[in-house]
């Protein structure tokens, strides 16, 4: 079976690699939108704790013997407190600034964090194995696909959608969007606004970890992973606007689904098509495919 | 009056102290990178500190200026004021494109889609078969001037970027001191008035990134020049981040921070590893020995010290605090 000259088999598993991408992206543009929405600030380490978490996962199966399960929890808990320490110490002194110093600072939190690594383990790349259970590919009959690259994209989705649904779906999430709307008077019904702030940023940031660990065994892990990817988010979350959460998921998902597809027929355009999007967008749709217009 | 003549005066010292320093031991090839740098700051400046519009990813006006001047000398035969020529119209234009996009949008978005649009421009210099990929532009000769002055002299060339960086910045003074200077601080400061007021701010801004971006492409060709080759480096977006903290240490929207700034970046980066033993000795402590690997690490604390504590830069705080300084600075 061919299509367009490709054939079948090889057009789904980049479909599928799209997918596991687009993964990425929507969970990392998800956390960048609810942590700017609420505290304002563009997170730019986002890319650097996505690293962290990772690497944790090496890490703790490296030098502890701890499984993947174990760090698939662990190691988002570990970079949300990370997260949280990070909110208490620096964040919350420039809230009042302009948007560029929360940019700035976070840019130097990445670099920090990058550099550590970096002197630790230089920028090769650590080898990571998906766990035993999800090793392997299952028949389907017109393909084979790669079990742990099923459970990336399953396992996001999950997290992506629980997300969503508690934002807009529940009492704690209606309090969030309170906040991001109008933070004094939400305080004035008696919401301790500083520590919901602080636990969103913890856990925007253990979104990013969770993506992190689930990269770990299809990407290499390396000190400078975040790097690339925190720029494609970026442009990811221009093209879909950090409005809605449901955008941030959605567009994320059919970057990825496009830049795999680019693979297959245009594989030199495959770093940049990202980035061509954001300009047809921008020149279409200035405020983005779910953006309001100012 | 009086400001304008202090001024004048310190500008004056620091000018001469640049014609004489090659004689006071000052290692030439040293000092110009320093003036290329400075003066990439000081076109940075004119956009985040006298616009307010912050770019992060001017490194792709700088690096691609480098490319287009080492590849129209190399390849092309082209003497170097053609070649440095070429280079400032080549990021004259990008800054065109990437400006007319990136001010479709405000804010942070505008510092997110330059950041992605230099990254793009990263991705082609990677691919293009003319830079060289991974090993860059090697070998670029100086050439002569107008094809009669030779430049293989460290200190024939020194004068010549001297003279480029000095009227670089004598054009960026000039601007910031003009009514369309005005304009852009009225934007910077409140832009919904300054549309009320008529202005249309949107070609102001755009001519602004316009300009910023020419000058880091002169100051990027330049550079070219002087070293004698261009990698990808300057086109990554850590050259972007280094612009932003250059600008950012010595002061945004001050005329000499952005200088004062390069000058301390540079010289950290090249000096680190020497620091990083001399506070191992001085300490006791061995793990400074390390600090020379880890530029990386000091640059980001920097940004988080600054950031958090220190916003007006060195130039500003200077200014804010030293009253002899505080009226030789007013805005004239």
């Amino acid at each position: 079976m061919e299509l367009l000259g490709i054939p079948l088999p090889a057009l789904l598993s980049q479909l599928l690699l799209g997918l596991v991408n687009g993964s990425f992206y929507a969970m990392l543009s998800l956390g960048l939108a609810v942590i700017f929405g609420l505290l304002n600030v563009i997170n730019f380490a986002h890319g650097a704790l996505f690293m962290l978490g990772a690497m944790l996962a090496w890490m703790g199966g490296n030098y502890l013997g701890l499984n993947y399960w174990v760090m698939l929890i662990l190691a988002p808990v570990v970079v949300g407190i990370v997260g949280i320490v990070i909110e208490r110490t620096m964040l919350r002194w420039i809230y009042k600034l302009d948007h560029l110093y929360g940019l700035l600072l976070t840019f130097g939190i990445t670099l920090v964090l990058e550099g550590v690594f970096r002197s630790i383990y230089g920028v090769s790349g650590q080898p990571f194995d998906a766990p035993e259970a999800l090793s392997g590919a299952t028949n389907l009959g017109f393909m084979f696909m790669p079990n742990y690259r099923a459970w990336v994209v399953v396992a996001s989705l999950v997290v992506c959608f629980a997300t969503w649904f508690i934002i807009e779906k529940t009492k704690i999430g209606a309090y969030l969007r309170a906040g991001t709307e109008n933070p004094k008077l939400v305080e004035a019904f008696g919401v301790n606004v500083p520590l919901m702030i602080t636990l969103t940023y913890g856990f925007g940031v253990a979104l990013a970890a969770f993506a992190g660990v689930l990269a770990a065994p299809v990407i290499q892990i390396s000190p400078l992973m975040g790097q690339s990817m925190i720029i494609t988010v970026f442009a990811v979350v221009v093209i879909g606007g950090m409005g809605s959460i449901m955008g941030s998921i959605i567009t994320g998902l059919m970057l990825g689904v496009i830049e795999g597809f680019t693979k297959v027929f245009y594989p030199e355009a495959s770093a940049t098509v990202v980035f061509v999007i954001m300009v047809i967008v921008l020149l279409l749709r200035p405020a983005g495919l779910f953006g309001k217009q100012k | 009056m009086q400001q304008q003549t202090q001024q004048r005066v310190l500008y004056s010292l620091l000018l001469l102290a640049l014609i004489v320093a090659p004689f006071a031991g000052a290692y030439p090839v040293f000092v110009m990178k320093v003036l290329c740098f400075a003066l990439f700051a000081c076109a940075f400046n004119l956009l985040l500190g006298f616009t307010g519009l912050l770019s992060f990813g001017h490194a792709a006006f700088f690096g691609s200026a480098g490319y287009v001047t080492g590849y129209a000398i190399r390849n092309l035969g082209f003497t170097p004021e053609v070649g440095i020529l070429a280079g400032v119209i080549a990021g004259a234009v990008l800054g065109l494109v990437i400006g007319l996009l990136a001010i479709r949008r405000q804010g942070i978005y505008f510092a997110m889609i330059t950041l992605a649009l230099a990254q793009m421009l990263y991705f082609l210099c990677l691919q293009a078969p003319f830079t060289g990929g991974e090993d860059g532009l090697q070998g670029v000769p100086r050439g002569s001037l107008f094809g009669v002055l030779p430049l293989d002299s460290d200190l024939t060339l020194y004068y010549v970027v001297l003279a480029i960086c000095a009227l670089g910045f004598l054009l960026i003074m000039r601007i910031v001191h003009s009514p369309f200077g005005q304009v852009l601080k009225a934007i910077k400061e409140n832009e919904p008035r300054a549309i009320s007021l008529g202005y249309d701010v949107d070609r102001f801004k755009l001519l602004a990134f316009v300009l910023s971006a020419t000058l880091a492409a002169l100051a990027g060709s330049t550079k070219t020049v002087v070293l004698g080759f261009e990698t990808l480096t300057d086109v990554h977006w850590t050259m972007s981040g280094m612009v932003i903290l250059m600008t950012l240490v010595g002061g945004l929207g001050t005329m000499l921070g952005p200088v004062v700034g390069a000058v301390l970046i540079i010289v950290l980066e090249n000096k680190l590893g020497d620091i990083g033993n001399w506070l191992a000795t001085a300490t006791g402590v061995p793990w400074f020995q390390t600090l020379g690997e880890s530029v990386t690490i000091v640059i980001g604390a920097i940004f988080i010290i600054c950031v958090l504590a220190f916003r007006r830069g060195l130039v500003g705080e200077l200014t804010a605090r030293v009253p002899f300084f505080r009226t030789m600075s007013q805005p004239s």
